[in-house]
């Protein structure tokens, strides 16, 4: 079937919805998402989104913007991050005005607590940014944008699977599409598409994100030419529950909580003397990882998986009750442990991308390092790189993230639709993805994915983890590309069209295999450490080689790696302590 | 641990009725429901249909009866369901929602009821400086409704709906008390002719089944009967 539409939005959490918003407003706009819309992570973010309201202490713009850059190790484009911050101030009142319940201070403002990384007066101190929700402000933000959305009568394609991009030269043309329910081929034929499809932890053994997490939006546009910058910056939060790495939220340390090693010891306190518990993931998740090798961690085995414990038991019921009560409820109902008599088991869990799809603040996908615009093709989100998040992102400020760039592409769209003319669709769009389907469903015997998944993703954590070394991660690179080798073989076992989850897992894999190697090559290339790329090999940043970004183009099953220039025009490079 | 699942499974494209088809895992003390339907789908039978997103119990995907009782497969342990019923557990599709395929039901109806209610924010007036002000405990009164993720556990609990299926349902009243206590809403006689109708909230006699399943740990009937009393006196809550 062949839709046409001004706006297809490829994606409905925080930022797919937000643009939708917009961009419906002025334009015939459609939503597609594999998921129900408030199935989406957004709706599992927990513990705030920045905004320097100064609802509780003093706070500017400037020093969000700073923090972000200092803490993305200066790999951040400058003027987006000030975008990104004086905009947000705006942004969370607008999401408040929109119904979002955030918890209030005794004066009935918005309240706001710390987090990592976030200081007061360039780096003095923690300071109060994060606007929140208890410990589901994703889920209340997504919920308030999903009433949004119903209130506008903006149009959704529910379960509606997206496996390829329309391009003509470099101009976008609409998307490919499998519908669940029916298995059917849907061509959406659009002005400007925007991706919003989110982050792709599920690469990762031990991740805390969804199963929809496979990066499907990066991998469809990798595969139609688009390049993929900075992907070797994949963000490890600290404290994910043990062996599940369910996330357990860094607000509890913003709320006071303090991880601690085998022998009761606070052990940031040797590692950052400022910052102590709140300081940059990437930091804490080393330190984490150092105590453990050290035999420090709570079994003393020196073993990959052990793990310390994040205490949160001075800080009383009535805290837990009321500011995180949904840790709460994970640690009892996973780990049988309640926070508030017993400290918290945890280790580093795979949780963020940084890099993803290459955009202008407008959202407009980049296609080269000098900034070639693609035309009428978008990306907000998790998805996209700004870059505002550079070589490591801070807590609370995805979401801000996608409420920010999600709205303005939005706009951008609107306005573009209005003077772009629809490309005429070829007879032969759906044919590329109609042969893969059929190639997989051909009826031959062939593996099933399951066991390349478990490879994929052990590889993966294990070689391309948080510390990393020339000969790992090139290991890294062969494994995958033996995966994808043995890939063309396996074949789906359902036989059925409706609801056939087997194929869309598998359509999936091949999104995860795809941006493994371009993870991996990427990583492998860059040799300095900077945020949460850290090689045992070289483990200084280095400026002068390498303060730029990546850009990665995915050819066949090999990757080619060219640079684009970052945006250090508001402050100097300087070295990173907390 | 060794466990026998039993599952309905349907595909309306070749089966003419229901059927249960059994597996067996073998499943680690920790280990969610879910972590045994992937299992088996990975690598027993990919046929088996399931949804499932963010595997710790707040996206709402994998609402299901297990044993008969409406919850998560991702929040419920195995050991746990275990212990209780024995190491045969029966899982079947959630009820009152048409089956689409195994343990997928259609939950356009579901979605719809939840639309009629006008789920958002309802309130034209200009705000003066940036946010609108709600005290703590405003803003506590309606709180626990703030965690609904929308699985249809409650639907499919409900007995009501067995005997009505035009009945708005657990979830959509609890929502519509969302709004209705807070502060900041002005949408009562804009959700009035839905909530006070034949099949608004009137069909609730308190069975308190949802309540019972709700995985949020909402407390859908007491929402429910003070929707009643809101709409009889027009007038917002003053306690949680
Ligand atoms: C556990 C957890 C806690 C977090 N806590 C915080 C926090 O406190 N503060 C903060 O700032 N950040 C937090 N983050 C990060 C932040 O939540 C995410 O980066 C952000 O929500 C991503 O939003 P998104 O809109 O880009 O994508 P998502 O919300 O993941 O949505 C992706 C959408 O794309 C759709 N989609 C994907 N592929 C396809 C396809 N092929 N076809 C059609 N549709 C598709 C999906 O259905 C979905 O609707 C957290 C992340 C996690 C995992
Ligand atoms: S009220 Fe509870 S059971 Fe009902 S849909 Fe919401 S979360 Fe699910
Ligand atoms: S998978 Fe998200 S609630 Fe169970």
């Amino acid at each position: 079937m062949v839709h046409h539409f001004d706006t297809v939005i490829v994606g409905s959490g925080g930022a797919g919805l937000y643009a939708a918003l917009e961009a419906s407003e002025r334009s015939r706009t459609a939503v597609l998402s594999k998921l129900y819309p408030v199935r989406s992570h957004t709706g599992a973010a927990q513990g705030g989104i920045s905004a320097a309201l100064g609802n509780v202490e003093e706070d500017k713009p400037e020093w969000h913007a700073y923090d972000t850059v200092k803490g993305g190790d200066y790999l951040v484009d400058q003027q987006a991050a000030k975008i990104l911050t004086e905009e947000a101030v705006q942004a969370v009142y607008d999401l408040e005005n929109r119904g979002l319940p955030f918890n209030r201070t005794p004066e009935g403002r918005i309240d706001q607590r710390r987090f990592g990384g976030h200081t007061r007066n360039f780096g003095e101190g923690p300071v109060r940014r994060a606007c929140y929700a208890a410990d589901r402000t994703g889920h209340m933000i997504l919920q308030t944008l999903y009433q949004q959305c119903i209130k506008n009568q903006v149009a959704f394609f529910d379960e509606f699977q997206v496996v390829d991009l329309i391009m003509d030269g470099s101009t976008c043309g609409g998307v490919v599409a499998v519908e669940l329910a029916t298995g059917d081929l849907h061509v959406f034929g659009a002005k400007a598409v925007l991706f919003a499809t989110g982050g792709f932890g599920r690469m990762f053994k031990i991740t805390s994100n969804a199963f929809a997490n496979t990066g499907d939006g990066p991998a469809v546009c990798a595969r139609r030419g688009i390049p993929l910058m900075d992907m070797e910056f994949f963000q490890f939060h600290p404290t994910g529950i043990l062996g599940l790495g369910i996330l357990i939220s860094e607000a509890v340390r913003g709320e006071g909580g303090i991880l601690r090693n085998r022998d009761g010891e606070r052990f940031m306190e040797r590692y950052s003397p400022t910052l102590l518990d709140l300081a940059p993931r990437d930091i804490v998740s080393r330190s984490i990882l150092t105590e453990v090798r050290a035999g420090k961690g709570i079994r003393g085995d020196r073993k990959i998986d052990d793990y310390v414990h994040l205490d949160a038991t001075h800080l009383g019921r009535e805290t837990l009750a009321a500011k995180l009560p949904d840790i709460t409820s994970f640690c009892k109902t996973y780990l049988g442990v309640d926070p508030a008599e017993a400290p918290i088991p945890v280790l580093p869990t795979a949780h963020y991308a940084m890099g993803g799809i290459p955009t202008d603040v407008h959202g407009r996908v980049i296609m080269d390092r000098r900034g070639t615009i693609v035309d009428g093709l978008y990306a907000a989100g998790e998805c996209a790189c700004v870059s505002v998040h550079g070589a490591n992102r801070l807590g609370t400020n995805s979401l801000l993230d996608l409420v920010v760039f999600g709205r303005r592409a939005g706009q951008h769209i609107g306005d573009y639709v209005k003077q772009a003319d629809a490309l005429p669709l070829s007879k032969d769009a759906p044919e590329a993805a109609r042969e893969w389907i059929r190639r997989l469903t051909d009826g031959r015997s062939g593996p099933h994915g399951g066991h390349i998944m478990e490879e994929m993703q052990t590889a993966m954590m294990e070689k391309v983890g948080i510390y990393r070394n020339a000969g790992e991660m090139q290991q890294a690179v062969d494994a995958v590309k033996d995966l994808l080798a043995r890939y063309l073989a396996v074949r789906v076992q359902d036989r059925g069209k409706q609801f056939n989850t087997d194929l869309l897992d598998t359509i999936e894999l091949k999104s995860l295999l795809d941006l493994s190697l371009v993870t991996a090559a990427s990583a492998l290339n860059r040799e300095e450490s900077r945020g949460a790329h850290s090689r045992e090999d070289f483990p200084d940043r280095d400026d002068d080689q390498w303060l730029k970004h990546t850009l990665a183009y995915l050819e066949g099953d090999d990757v080619r790696i060219d640079y684009k220039a970052v945006d250090t025009s508001i402050w100097e490079p300087k070295p990173r302590t907390y | 641990m060794k466990i026998i699942l039993r599952i309905q499974r349907f595909n309306p494209e070749t089966d003419d009725a229901p059927y249960y088809q059994e597996y067996t895992v073998s499943a680690a003390p920790t280990d969610r429901l879910l972590d045994a339907l992937i299992h088996i789908k990975r690598f027993q039978d990919g046929s088996l249909a399931f949804r499932k997103s963010c595997a710790h119990g707040v996206c709402g995907s994998d609402a299901m009866r297990i044993n008969g009782k409406d919850g998560l497969a991702c929040k419920t342990l195995i050991k746990e369901v275990a212990e209780k019923d024995g190491d045969r557990i029966t899982l079947t599709p959630l009820r009152h929602l048409p089956v689409q395929r195994d343990l997928i039901v259609d939950q356009d109806e579901f979605f719809q009821k939840y639309r009629s209610i006008k789920p958002f924010l309802i309130n034209d007036e200009a705000v003066a400086e940036g946010e609108r002000r709600q005290s703590q405990e405003e803003r506590m009164r309606f709180d626990d409704t703030t965690n609904c993720i929308l699985c249809a556990a409650c639907y499919s609990a409900c007995p009501i709906l067995g005997e009505n299926p035009d009945f708005l349902g657990p979830a959509a009243v609890a929502q519509a008390y969302r709004f209705l206590a807070d502060t900041r809403d002005r949408g009562m006689a804009e959700r009035r002719p839905v909530l006070d109708d034949p099949n608004g909230v009137w069909p609730c006699r308190n069975h308190f089944k949802c309540t019972e399943s709700c995985p949020r740990g909402i407390l859908i009937t007491k929402r429910i009967n003070q929707t009643k009393k809101m709409i009889r006196k027009e007038e917002k809550p003053t306690d949680q």
